[in-house]
């Protein structure tokens, strides 16, 4: 039977499985819009800005196995949606963006909203198709979808002019598909592996760091199960925390700029390293030539093979998918002859020990005002641990991170790599329509959070429950802190006159509002919000110290070693 | 140290400029880069020179072989291998510069394909040391125009590049 290119993209959005689509209509995508119009299979989420269309879709992607969808306009609709589309890539999030285009004939004219979208997405997609031909249509979302999930997974986005999407053709779904050009390596290299074991068996001082990858592939338990049998110390970045239980003892806590005393010290002098689905960022190692200048072996497991040896040389390279390699370094443990060194490691963990012990996290708090800490400390309480966290950019985000145990992988949903701020309250969109049962609470601060207020709204529409803990310190929090230790404390327009009374506008949009400013307060109105408020949002405005700042500390530049602590300043 | 790296690319609309794209985003040098499709339509086969130490040309390589679009990454320099570039330059010929010309072009293996009374253009095949070494034989003064192809190479032996 013959589709219109409109019919097409929804019946490849339904042999997907797609359930739901974030978007926002406009003129180039008239045609599609109109056949989700006549259809109830697929449910579109109708957002308030494409930015959030695309945290959303890209959040309710790190949240579940399932993959976000998102659909634009052309011109601006496609210019919004970049900021969304890096923040994905930066993150390796695997989604697929549909893009309305203006007709063949009218590109390269400077039409109506005509933006050179495969252009401009270029840099920071894993690929992007522009089709100029209505019976390429359906290959082309097929392969959208292959390339998005498998190997380093990535947004791909599919541009689609306006007349093709009301052209005719014949409609056949691929089942399966192959492209000579790109093919991803799943096992990992035997003869490596083995090299890998014996030096995981041989070491004094062994470590474990793991990052985003390890959530991506869904290799959290496997990951476990290895960290338990060897009982070495285990560390994880900000894109990789939950994939290891971060209550059990093994578990030293997030490392990098601001990662605990302990894991950072481990870090940099463990002799072996075994890296998993992480990629030694300038936030995680701090100077590479300090980390480098202490010798030690690292392995590195990888599914692409450009992270490897590309900031720090590393000794066993293992380019594979995590959850084959690690299965495959289990196999191999058991088989191989010896056991870690008994001796040594009880020497290791008594120095870790030592480190754990001066209790980096601890912050003063005082009767009358607030500290953050205290806010997200509470919050992991009233939730059990239980609730997925999404967070905007910033101090927040770390406190976020320090202070709320992840157990479970993709419960901690932030933007990583890029920092986007006005991130978290989309994404905490998109993590509740892939959980719809689940609590979902978005921190943040009062910046970040007006960058995307308008979701609001879109929460309302659609009942999200979601519950944003604002952490509102008057200040760009990350912005001010660097100004006090870097520049002589001078807070350059960091300063946030004149904010919106939170409460009223929480209420202006249909939700409820709760202004939290007494340490008493924090714990009650925290379970008013998730007991009594259960199925509302609630936006909790707490009043929180304004000069509290973010420790340990890495400072730009400098080595993971020297870390500047809480009492130091 | 100078690579020469050749690509097999689908050929598609916007190939290049995902190559390009690349390099300029992640600070890559590019000296020289032709392409061209290869016998088999769907493909083209593009060359490109680049400067770079041991690390930079092994993420090149690395980041190249990302691109959904690229087939396949060979760094030529690695072994055996032939490079050749073309040049065409215009130049002034009159009086006894008009013989020399012609003279130093011989010498070079060059050929001239287009005469008037007062140019001749030279057309000179051969890697990029002899085109260099050409234009600094002749009198730059009498140099009217050059534009080279940039290098494009091919393995020796049985050091083949194909699907």
């Amino acid at each position: 039977m013959q589709l219109t290119g409109a019919e097409i993209v929804i019946r490849c959005l339904q042999e997907e499985k797609v359930e739901h689509v974030f978007g926002y209509p406009g003129g180039s995508v008239l045609f599609i819009y109109d056949e989700f119009f006549k259809q109830d299979q697929i449910k579109h989420i109708l957002v308030r800005h494409e930015q959030a269309a695309v945290h959303a879709a890209d959040a309710y992607s790190r949240s579940s196995d399932k993959i976000g969808v998102c659909l634009v306009t052309s011109g601006p609709g496609v210019t919004n949606a970049v900021t969304g589309i890096a923040t994905a890539y930066m993150d390796s999030i695997p989604m697929v963006v549909i893009t309305g285009q203006v007709p063949t004939a009218y590109i390269g004219q400077d039409a109506f909203q005509e933006a050179d979208t495969v252009g401009i997405t270029r840099p920071c997609v894993k690929h992007n198709f522009l089709v100029k031909d209505v019976k390429d249509l359906a290959l082309t979302i097929k392969k959208a979808f292959y390339l998005a999930k498998t190997g380093r997974p990535g947004p791909v986005l599919v541009d689609i002019p306006k007349d093709i999407t009301a052209e005719k053709c014949e409609f056949h779904y691929p089942k399966s598909i192959s492209m000579r050009s790109y093919n991803p390596v799943v096992k990992g290299h035997t003869g490596q592996i083995k090299k890998a074991v014996q030096l995981l068996l041989d070491a004094k001082r062994p470590m474990i760091y793991t990052g985003g990858g390890v959530i991506l592939s869904d290799a959290g338990d496997k990951l476990t199960k290895l960290a338990r049998q060897l009982g070495f110390p285990i560390t994880q970045t900000l894109m990789g925390l939950g994939a290891y239980p971060a209550t059990d003892r093994q578990f030293l806590g997030m490392l990098g700029m601001h990662g605990t005393y302990e894991a950072n010290m481990a870090m940099q002098h463990c002799d072996v390293l075994l890296a998993v689905g992480a990629r030694f960022d300038d936030r995680v190692i701090g100077n590479p030539t300090h980390f480098g200048a202490v010798p030690r072996k690292i392995i590195h497991v990888d599914i692409d093979p450009s992270s490897i040896s590309k900031r720090v040389r590393v000794d066993v390279p293992i380019v594979g998918n995590v959850p084959d390699v690690l299965d495959e370094i289990l196999k191999q443990l058991e088989i191989a002859e010896g056991k870690p060194d008994g001796k040594h490691l009880a020497a290791w963990w008594k120095q870790i020990e030592e480190w754990r012990g001066i209790n980096c996290l601890k912050y003063k708090m005082g009767k009358d005002i607030i500290m953050p800490q205290f806010v997200v400390e509470k919050l992991y309480e009233v939730t059990g641990g239980e609730a997925f966290v999404t967070s905007d950019v910033g101090q927040h985000q770390m406190f976020a991170a320090q202070y709320y145990k992840f157990d479970k992988p993709r419960r901690w949903i932030n933007s990583g790599g890029l920092g986007t701020m006005g991130f978290g309250l989309p994404a905490a969109m998109g993590v509740r329509f892939a959980n719809p049962k689940a609590q979902v609470a978005c921190i943040t601060g009062e910046a970040s959070i007006q960058m995307n207020i308008q979701e609001m709204s879109t929460c309302k529409q659609f009942r999200l429950p979601v519950k944003i803990i604002n952490l509102n310190n008057g200040y760009l929090g990350m912005v001010r802190q660097w100004q006090q230790m870097f520049h002589g404390n001078r807070y350059a327009e960091s300063y946030v006159d004149a904010l919106p009374d939170f409460v009223k506008l929480a209420e202006a949009y249909g939700h409820v509002g709760l202004k939290v400013e007494k340490p008493a307060d924090v714990e009650p109105a925290l379970k008013e919000a998730f007991g009594k408020h259960k199925n509302e949002l609630v936006f909790l405005d707490f009043i929180i110290n304004p000069e509290a700042n973010v420790f340990p500390m890495v400072a730009a530049g400098k080595g993971l070693s020297e870390m500047i602590l809480a009492e130091e300043l | 140290m100078r690579h020469i790296i050749s690509i097999l690319i689908e050929n598609e609309s916007g190939a290049l400029s995902r190559v390009s794209g690349l390099f300029s985003a992640r600070g890559y040098n590019i000296e020289s880069l032709t392409v061209a499709p290869t016998e088999d339509a769907s493909l083209s086969r593009m060359t490109i020179v680049s400067i770079g130490s041991d690390d930079i040309i092994e993420q090149i390589t690395k980041q190249l072989n990302k691109l959904i679009d690229i087939v396949k990454v060979v760094d030529l320099s690695e072994a055996a291998h032939i490079e050749r570039e073309l040049m065409l330059v215009k130049v002034r010929a009159t009086g006894k510069d008009r013989d020399e010309m012609k003279r130093v072009a011989d010498i070079f293996r060059g050929r001239i394909i287009d005469v008037t009374e007062s140019s001749y253009v030279i057309e000179l095949t051969g890697n990029t040391a002899k085109l260099d070494a050409f234009l600094d034989a002749i009198d730059r003064s009498l140099i009217l125009e050059t534009v080279r192809t940039g290098v494009c190479g091919i393995g020796r032996g049985d050091r083949i590049l194909k699907v």
